[in-house]
């Protein structure tokens, strides 16, 4: 029996020991996925990002990248999260803004352990940091693609939840649009659901049934943009490259860039240097990126390279003169909205043909 | 040629009693073929699966917290279903018992530092669970509508009822205008049973002791046999001057309040606050442990340990051996599928009817061929 125990104490003593030298010439990245990598959306360009990551840092030698996909945002998050902190993660990826509470109690239990979550705003200890992208900005170069494409003067938005994310997006797509025709509408479908082929495609009929004659998404499968291209109108993809699922049909996409964001955040882990940061990047920074403009006539495409271009150099889709839904004053002629408020935006500009639900 | 169940006359105890183990030894071989076949090691995935989410106590908790609402629901369901009334709509009395259970710390905050305040919450989410049921048990027992119908619509109009309420008028002020309600606080938090060890909550314990109590209610009690007849036979149910109608809100009030529970428990316990998705579907799953148990509340037990541990199992295999959460799934689907065809072969045999009996029996194959 002792002998036994020894034997056993041997040979954990030996797996510790084999554990520690492993962390210390090679990175272990781990992501929490909200979604299938197969979505070809959110989850898949997180996955996207992640392997980029690894083939910058040195590939599988320098960096093992671990990930657990559809993981439901209730009691199972904190067990995931918990199980890869365990597991030997040094810095673990949270990529749904559902994951907040989950992530910064185990961020708690694990100091040594480095947090980054998606879209959120909480971060409780000083191993958590947050970080999201400014899609708004892509979506104002396609309001101003879908304006001039238009013929209607009305668009369909196919949403997914009334977070301030997506009322940002509905928003700054409408803006792009009266930047061109001041008359140009938009008629909102809420999908209840980040992805789900079929009621995303029931959405995108039902909008063009209701004569619109573009469709743009904040849902992330391809369903809309098929059902786009049987009606023969034009649509945008979401969160990647969705070209080959309408080679005719696809105007453009925003695609969302992770793999500069997780270089930079894994390479900081793996020389020493990373701190709690709160970061925000759009077009500038990379993180925000426009698929090619295809489908459309040379002077549209000149006007959204050319939005892009002002986007690059610092315009702010959200400068003033701008009115609410119902008509009230809210950002002066050359005023630009604080990031505060934009990152807790709960109301429509003129011109959303939809109500959101109330407090 | 075609395959036919027939019904054994008498079934072998043995078998009865072995039938789990078998499956599981079906489910293990298949699942190593599986394993093999995608070039993973079959030992280290079966090991990730069933063994290795057992070896930390950290891990016990999360299987305690993923078990506890399966238990508690599928009791209630099992004692539906022996009576035969087929609520199908859990879900939806979950996500209410957790809606009218939030109701005192989101709608009376200060009540938070009242030690009654969960036991209040508890018997509310209870209430809220069976209220919500007794809704398709009244068209049931009144308009002998399809309870199977009413009780699943139902899910989804408490689904998006939550929903309404954690965007609209529950919202959280500082949530940033994100949906979620405030965090629950102070004595309306469900204690954790062991806080060194893991975060297990003592919704574990309530689970138990209605597996326990519906036990000794089914086995032991008139009321249990009442309600075992008119699901075998409502015709010698009536005879024996039994109320069908009785049987039917007994049983969807029961379960109902369980669910609830469960549903005010998962909420105050291992979420802390309401939120757009509270449930990952334990109304539906507590359907399968429901069978799983055979429908007997102590078979219920060890079922729904075992489903939650291939969940967790599932994860462990993920991060482990690299499996896609697709072959998880399908795994759990192997074991599942196992079990309920071991459980079949024992009281159903296999009969293989020839083609020319068949075409004696239907006049239209013999056209067609």
């Amino acid at each position: 029996m002792r002998k036994l125990i020894i034997a056993l104490a041997a040979s954990a003593a030996a797996i510790i020991a084999s554990g520690g030298a492993f962390a210390a010439d090679k990175a272990k990245a781990c992501f929490i996925y909200v979604g299938p990598i197969g979505d070809f959306g959110w989850s898949y360009q997180h996955h996207q990002g992640a392997l980029e990551m690894q083939k910058n840092l040195g590939g599988e030698e320098k960096v093992e990248i671990a990930y657990l996909e559809s993981v439901p945002e209730g009691a199972d998050a904190e067990r995931a999260i918990e199980r890869f902190a365990r597991s030997g993660c040094n810095i673990i990826f949270t990529t749904s803004f559902g994951y907040m509470d989950a992530t910064n109690a185990v961020a708690g239990k694990f100091p040594d352990v480095k947090f980054e979550h998606a879209t959120g705003f909480k971060r409780d200890t000083p191993n958590v940091s947050t970080y999201n992208s400014k899609f708004h900005e892509g979506r104002y170069v396609q309001g101003v693609i879908a304006a001039k494409m238009s013929k209607a003067g009305v668009a369909g938005y196919i949403a997914s939840f009334p977070i301030p994310e997506v009322v940002m997006g509905i928003n700054s797509f409408v803006l792009g649009a009266q930047s061109v025709n001041p008359d140009f509408k938009v008629k909102v479908v809420w999908a209840n659901t980040w992805f789900d082929p079929g009621k995303e495609a029931d959405a995108a009929k039902a909008l063009l049934d209701q004569g619109v004659d573009i469709i743009t998404q904040h849902t992330d499968s391809t369903a809309p943009m098929q059902v786009a291209h049987e009606r023969g109108v034009k649509a945008f993809g979401q969160a990647s490259d969705m070209i080959k699922f309408g080679p005719e049909t696809q105007l453009t996409s925003i695609v969302d860039n992770w793999g500069p964001y997780y270089t930079e955040r894994v390479k900081a882990v793996m020389d020493g240097s990373w701190k709690q940061v709160d970061v925000w990047g759009g077009m500038k920074e990379g993180h925000v990126v426009m698929a090619p403009y295809t489908n459309m006539p040379d002077d549209v495409k000149k006007a959204a390279e050319e939005t892009q271009a002002k986007i690059v150099a610092g315009f702010n889709p959200f400068t003033g003169p701008i009115k609410k839904q119902d008509g009230s004053e809210w950002l002066a002629a050359g005023a630009t909205a604080p990031d505060g408020e934009l990152l807790g935006l709960n109301f429509y500009v003129q011109g959303v043909d939809d109500q959101l639900p109330k407090q | 040629m075609r395959l036919e169940l027939a019904k054994r006359p008498q079934h072998s105890k043995l078998f009865s009693a072995l039938s789990p183990f078998i499956a599981f030894v079906l489910t293990v071989i298949a699942g190593a073929i599986l394993f093999a076949l995608l070039g993973k090691s079959p030992g280290a995935a079966l090991y990730a699966y069933f063994i290795a989410p057992l070896t930390d106590l950290w891990s016990l908790h999360e299987l305690a917290i993923k078990a506890a609402p399966l238990i508690l629901i599928a009791v209630g369901l099992a004692v539906c279903y022996l009576s035969n009334n087929w609520n199908i709509g859990a879900e939806g009395q979950f996500v209410m018992g957790a809606v009218v259970g939030a109701m005192l710390p989101i709608l009376y905050p200060g009540l938070q530092q009242s030690p009654l305040a969960l036991p209040v919450m508890l018997v509310m989410g209870a209430l809220g669970g069976a209220a919500y049921a007794a809704i398709p048990a009244f068209l049931k027992a009144r308009f002998n509508t399809n309870e199977i119908l009413t009780s699943l619509m139902l899910v989804y109009v408490a689904q998006l009822f939550l929903d309404w309420l954690v965007r609209g008028p529950w919202r959280d002020p500082a949530a940033m205008n994100f949906p979620q309600a405030p965090r629950f606080t102070g004595y309306a938090v469900l204690p954790e049973l062991l806080p060194s060890a893991g975060r297990a909550n003592i919704g574990i314990l309530f689970a138990l002791i209605a597996a326990v109590l519906v036990w000794i209610l089914l086995a032991r009690t008139r009321k249990g046999f009442e309600i075992r007849v008119i699901g075998m036979s409502p015709r010698a149910g009536r005879f024996a001057g039994f109320s069908t109608r009785g049987a039917i809100f007994f049983s969807f009030l029961l379960s109902g309040a369980l669910a609830g529970l469960a549903g005010i428990s998962e909420v105050s316990g291992a979420i802390g606050r309401l939120q757009p998705s509270i449930s990952p579907g334990y109304g539906f799953a507590a359907i399968i442990v429901a069978f799983l148990g055979r429908l007997n509340p102590l078979g219920i037990v060890a079922a729904g340990f075992v489903l939650a541990l291939t969940y967790l199992g599932g994860e462990v295999a993920q991060i482990e051996v690299g499996v896609s959460d697709k072959v998880v799934r399908a795994f759990q689907g192997l074991l599942l599928f196992f079990v309920l065809a071991c459980d079949t072969l024992i009281h159903y045999r296999i009969r293989f009817v020839p083609s020319e009996r068949l075409a004696a029996v239907l006049p239209e194959a013999k056209s067609d061929a």
